[in-house]
């Protein structure tokens, strides 16, 4: 089975601080992956990584290879833009924009050139459907969705994400604002999207990662210390210091 | 311990303190505002609103003034929205910090700070004189912009600076541009600061006088072409009283601009309150 992502040897800098060490993974299509570690350990970055969000920030550099499906993404010639409407990302704090619950989910087809008015409502209609949302807001589509609930608002954004027909969904703790039925709603659409996508989820939250994923990488001090099935890691680590954070000695 | 006071009293104490000086901020309000309606009302009426000044003001109406009020603060807005929305979307969105960011900082600061008497000045050597445009409409709105200009540059720049940076994150994570995301996302947001920075900066140009005095020239007819002398209703005010042509027409002229000014102030709140709820839902 052809890998969605890999990455070999990737070396992240912040200025002079060396964030990721020699990194190697390959992630898997259709398959969920779980990220843990403490905090600090470089899974955020290196999400932010895969759809090159780093890239804003001006000390940012990066060594190594990333390919996705097969094609280097810090290549020249790859526009950013395209890539990360591949790599979709949710993020830590649902973060919707302060429009109608129908233009959030609009306004990634209609950035992406999208203008038949029809398309965009059924487009907008199956999204939420995929999120799990449709029926808590479709008699209320033209109101803000900033009157949502927390975990309702991280639905919507995974809609907006899905909206564009990413390959890939960076999930960077979705769950970590949210309370414990919310977060249920969203682990249980990680289980439905993982049909359709290729999701990398960071979490701090161990049994969530049981719950997900196929597949988990231990992070630590920037270095990848154990990865492989999720099953595995958690029941017989081969790393000392996975298992010391897995059964909760640190971190 | 030794205390002075309680806290329990301090806080009895500073509270009263706040609120008398809250009443008294208000009551003062009320005082100016109720004394000159109080003085310029009885001469308002339609006919004194709809009607062209006789001898100079002594007699007939201001309607000519009111038309100049409206036509060279909307001169200035045109002038001065777009640079000052641009200038303040290029240094929250563009510009970084560096030392160019810092000199155009440095320098809206201080264009903001400058007399308006010394505006005026400028006013008459560079836009009357200089580049011929006479006293007219264009050379007073064109001053009036540049008094303008850092206010709304300034509160716009806030206001985009205080978005949500999360909101461009999210749009830039689904793939758009950074102008885009600017356009779509982060200036819709910060609407209702740019418009409340371009209601105190047109706030600023409709009440001035000094920086019109030698740049509008003293008309008493409706301006029509954008060249033709205008006179505002500061300017007529400050005419009307200062050479003692008519205290209860000043009365009266000033009547109307502060009604003038309350309108568009209330009047945009209210707007603002709608956007504002209708995008945050609350």
């Amino acid at each position: 089975m052809p890998y969605r992502i890999e990455v070999e040897d990737l070396n992240v800098y912040f200025g002079e601080s060396h964030i990721l060490k020699d990194i190697n993974i390959n992630i898997e299509k259709n398959m969920v992956t779980s990220l843990i570690g403490p905090s600090g350990c470089g899974k955020s970055t290196f999400i932010r990584t895969l759809n090159r969000m780093n890239d804003t920030i001006s000390t940012f550099k990066e060594e190594g290879t990333v390919l996705l499906d097969g094609k280097e993404i810090y290549d020249p010639n790859v526009d950013v833009v395209e890539l990360r409407k591949k790599v979709g990302m949710v993020f830590q704090k649902p973060n919707p924009f302060p429009k109608s619950i129908f233009d959030n989910v609009a306004y990634g087809l209609r950035i992406h050139g999208l203008n038949d008015k029809d398309i965009i409502a059924n487009k907008v209609e199956d999204s939420l459907k995929a999120a799990a949302l449709w029926e808590e807001v479709k008699d209320k589509l033209e109101m803000s969705a900033m009157g949502l609930s927390g975990g309702q608002q991280q639905r919507l954004c995974i809609a907006r994400t899905i909206a564009v027909e990413p390959e890939v969904i960076l999930m960077d703790e979705p769950c970590s604002a949210l309370d414990p039925i919310s977060t249920t709603k969203i682990e249980d659409l990680i289980h439905k999207l993982k049909h359709d996508f290729t999701i990398i989820i960071v979490t701090h939250n161990m049994q969530q990662a049981t719950r997900v994923s196929k597949y988990t990488a231990f992070f630590l001090h920037g270095e990848i210390i154990e990865s492989g099935l999720t099953d595995k890691l958690f029941m017989e680590p081969e790393d000392k210091r996975t298992e010391d954070y897995i059964t909760g000695r640190f971190g | 311990m030794n205390r002075i006071i309680s806290p329990k009293n301090a806080q009895k104490v500073m509270k009263s303190i706040f609120w008398a000086s809250g009443i008294l901020t208000i009551l003062l309000l009320i005082l100016i505002i109720g004394y000159i309606l109080i003085n310029g009302l009885p001469v308002v009426n339609l006919n004194f609103i709809f009607s062209d000044p006789i001898d100079s003001g002594r007699a007939g109406g201001i309607f000519p003034m009111i038309v100049s009020t409206f036509y060279v603060t909307f001169v200035a807005l045109v002038v001065a929205i777009p640079l000052g929305v641009g200038g303040a979307v290029y240094l929250a969105e563009y510009a970084g910090e560096g030392k160019l960011v810092k000199a155009i900082r440095f320098g809206s600061e201080t264009l903001a700070s400058i007399p308006s008497i010394v505006f005026g000045l400028f006013g008459y050597a560079f836009f009357v004189i200089y580049l011929g445009f006479g006293f007219s409409v264009l050379s007073g709105g064109l001053t009036l912009a540049l008094m303008a200009l850092p206010t709304i540059l300034r509160t716009a720049e806030v206001s985009i600076e205080s978005v949500n940076k999360s909101y461009s994150e999210g749009s830039m994570a689904i793939g758009a541009t950074k102008w885009q995301t600017i356009s779509q996302v982060v200036l819709p947001a910060a609407i209702p600061g740019i418009i409340t920075g371009i209601i105190l900066g047109m706030a600023r140009a409709i009440e001035e006088t000094a920086a019109i005095l030698y740049t509008v020239g003293a008309a008493l007819q409706v301006p029509v072409s954008i060249f033709d002398p205008a006179r505002p209703l500061p300017l007529h005010l400050y005419t009307l009283a200062t050479e003692g042509i008519s205290l209860p027409n000043a009365y009266g002229t000033a009547a109307v601009l502060v009604i003038i000014i309350l309108i568009i102030t209330i009047f945009t709140n209210i707007m603002i309150e709608r956007y504002t709820k209708k995008m945050m839902g609350r």
